[in-house]
């Protein structure tokens, strides 16, 4: 069995700040991470791998410095990993992220045939969860998203069923492999590293291939002329033009300061208050 | 593997190509996407229809619905609801093998419409269906897709969609355009835009249509569809009064005080993301960037920073009360009325002030 993962590596946006004045991200000091969805999807591959046997392979576009995220996720026992990287490739936006993703895919699959593709649900510096969708639409793999679980894999009839996420339920859908799985956050627990893993990963030479490597042809399709959106602005949230009216605390008893809400919000909001006495149980 | 086929695109001379090529103009009107599921439209969709219509009368074309279903689905009722919110027409399919989502025939379906009508603009729900369907479909048509926007305007130059989103989970907000391409795609999730008021006396035309696809053609199945348990169906994005904790009560047992509340005023009761990871509620009652977007009547927050990634999923709300015992929380910002004092002890205060208030309004009723 092969599984190709697809990780991004992301500024770790707890850790972000932005400048109060020129409303610009300070990524100076913020550490760089394994995209924190994109774990559930390899701790996925590597529980198939457990089950099954094979090989998990990752995959990353990003500058060379993402050999670090890639290395990470040897350690916790993925098998290869390649960096796609190539100033080429900046400014892509998803369309064109997904171009060339999949068509690194392809050259994967040059070296060993491929039966699952995953990715996260989406990213948290992009967030857009487009990229696993476009992904499988250009590789024409059936596409199976916010997967919650994957209730059989049948790998000499090429089959899997799995449970996905739905609006008020769970679809139960049964499809053919190869097929693409984003997968849904909190679905299971990333193992530790073990020792030789680690030590495996600190050694690994990640493989980095260009865009002549990963098989583009069509120059058109990638980086900032291959993204059909274009970002035209950037710029902070708006400050509510009056703050919080505060209601008078000092020396007032919690039953004073909750009957001064409860008068100053009725008053300045009378129909709230009848759709509230409405709702309230007797 | 082979790439997907795609329409004709303008060739990028040089550089990067942002005008819009002369064939793409005759990419006229608004599209949304109904989503429905089980018997009922999701209400996202009349959300996104109060919005594509002031994009569809600023652009003086038309709004249009897209309506995709199996045999047994009342697409005729759900088009009928569609123009009492806005819209002017709707284009429907009906096919057995549109019966119950899923991805293959649903891209088919849109794409094909898309490719046959050519609207400027489709926008579709944030959800587990409509981002799906949006990532395919735009892919498929090699175009522009923005997802997960607050904010949708018509830039006046371009006229193209000038949709706003937030990035970098949260803190900063970006404008994204798609200039060369059509259509332009967008998906904005529940709650986001205010509902449009329904207006009965409006009708339009269905414009039907067939997909041309039969069950042999697509590979992924659909065994089984299993509904959220009763407990578990909180619908917080549609709550009309929300009493949401955060980090601030320090332990399950004070979050408690929340749940008091919530009862007291028939409320439902919200969390930030850290009481959500320390496993204080559910997942499901997260607000904010990464959780739910609310849009209630009253919206209490106590032992809430303010934190802009929550702040995005909740400024909506008609009033929001703040209740922090530091006073130069963020929160304080943009809350309608704040209480600096201990959540642990205006929790239980307010529970009973607001029980007492009742009773003396019922009792002057009666
Ligand atoms: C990518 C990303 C996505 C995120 N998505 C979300 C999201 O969807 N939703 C979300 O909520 N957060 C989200 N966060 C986290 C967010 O940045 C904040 O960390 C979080 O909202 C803070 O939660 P809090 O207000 O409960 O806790 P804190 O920030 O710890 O605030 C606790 C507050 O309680 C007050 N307090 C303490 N004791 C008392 C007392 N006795 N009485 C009254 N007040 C008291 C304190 O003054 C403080 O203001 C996200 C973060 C990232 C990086
Ligand atoms: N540059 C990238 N390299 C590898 N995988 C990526 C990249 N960008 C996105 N992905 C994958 O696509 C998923 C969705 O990303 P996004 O559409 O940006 O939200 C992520 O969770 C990753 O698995």
């Amino acid at each position: 069995m092969h599984i190709v993962v697809c990780i991004k590596q992301v500024p770790d946006s707890a850790q972000i700040r932005v400048h109060p004045v020129t409303n610009t991200i300070m990524r100076q000091g913020v550490p760089a991470i394994v995209n924190p969805y994109d774990l559930f999807a390899l701790e996925e591959a590597l529980r198939l791998k457990d089950s099954f046997g094979g090989k998990v392979t990752m995959l990353c576009m990003g500058p060379p410095q993402a050999e670090e995220a890639l290395k990470r996720c040897i350690s916790f026992g993925a098998d290869d990993a390649i960096l796609v990287t190539d100033r080429a490739f900046a400014g892509a936006d998803t369309l064109a992220t997904s171009y060339a993703l999949a068509s690194a895919i392809r050259q994967i699959e040059k070296e060993q045939a491929i039966d699952l593709v995953f990715t996260g649900k989406q990213t948290i510096d992009g967030d857009t969860a487009q990229v696993g969708p476009g992904i499988a639409k250009r590789l024409s793999m059936q596409l199976l998203t916010y997967v919650s679980r994957i209730a059989e894999l049948d790998l000499a009839n090429r089959t899997i069923t799995i449970e996905r996420r739905a609006e008020g339920g769970v679809q139960l859908l049964k499809t053919r492999t190869p097929s693409l799985i984003t997968m849904l956050e909190n679905t299971n627990e990333l193992r530790f590293a073990t020792m030789p893993d680690m030590i495996r990963a600190a050694r690994y030479p990640v493989r980095k291939w260009n865009k002549d490597d990963a098989g583009i042809e069509d120059l058109s399709k990638i980086g900032l002329k291959g993204s059909p959106t274009v970002v035209s602005k950037v710029f902070g949230p708006t400050p509510r033009a009056v703050k919080a009216e505060q209601i008078p605390v000092d020396k007032a008893t919690p039953r004073d300061i909750a009957v001064n809400l409860i008068q100053a919000m009725f008053t300045q909001h009378p129909a709230l208050e009848q759709d509230m006495l409405e709702r309230a149980p007797l | 593997m082979s790439d997907a086929p795609a329409p004709r695109k303008p060739a990028g001379r040089g550089g990067r190509n942002l005008e819009l090529p002369e064939h793409l103009k005759a990419y006229k009107g608004v599209w949304v996407f109904i989503e429905h599921d089980r018997g009922s439209v999701h209400q996202v969709s009349w959300e996104l229809l109060g919005e594509g219509r002031m994009l569809a009368d600023t652009l003086g074309v038309a709004l249009s619905g897209v309506l995709l279903g199996g045999p047994d689905d009342n697409l005729t009722a759900f088009a009928n609801e569609a123009f009492t919110h806005g819209a002017e027409a709707c284009y429907t399919v009906r096919d057995a093998v549109l019966d119950g989502y899923r991805n293959e025939p649903f891209t088919r379906g849109l794409t094909d419409l898309v490719n046959k009508y050519r609207p400027e603009i489709v926008l579709l729900g944030a959800t587990t269906m409509g981002r799906d369907l949006a990532g395919s479909v735009a892919t498929t048509l090699q175009t522009g897709l923005t997802a997960d926007c607050t904010e949708l305007k018509i830039d006046p130059t371009s006229r193209a969609l000038a949709a706003t989103r937030p990035t970098f989970g949260g803190s900063l907000l970006c404008t994204i355009m798609t200039l060369a391409y059509r259509p332009q795609m967008a998906t904005v999730r529940p709650r986001v835009m205010a509902m449009p008021k329904a207006d009965t006396k409006r009708s339009g035309a269905i414009i039907e249509d067939t997909l041309g696809m039969v069950e042999t053609d697509i590979v992924t199945k659909l065994l089984d569809f299993i509904p959220d348990a009763n407990t578990s169906k909180v619908n917080l994005a549609y709550a009309d009064v929300i009493v949401s904790g955060g980090k601030g009560l320090k332990n399950p047992e004070n979050f408690k005080l929340i749940w008091d509340l919530a009862k007291t005023l028939g409320g439902d009761v919200g969390a930030t993301r850290p009481v959500v990871q320390s496993g204080w509620v559910a997942a499901e009652r997260q607000v904010g960037q990464t959780g739910k977007t609310v849009r209630p009547k009253l919206y209490i927050a106590a032992g809430i920073s303010g934190a802009i990634q929550h702040r995005v999923g909740m400024e909506a709300a008609d009033v929001i009360v703040a209740i922090n015992n530091d006073p130069n929380a963020p929160i304080f910002d943009f809350a309608h009325f704040g209480i600096v004092g201990n959540a642990m002890t205006i929790l239980p205060a307010l529970t009973e002030a607001f029980r007492n208030h009742f009773a003396i309004r019922r009792m002057k009723a009666a």
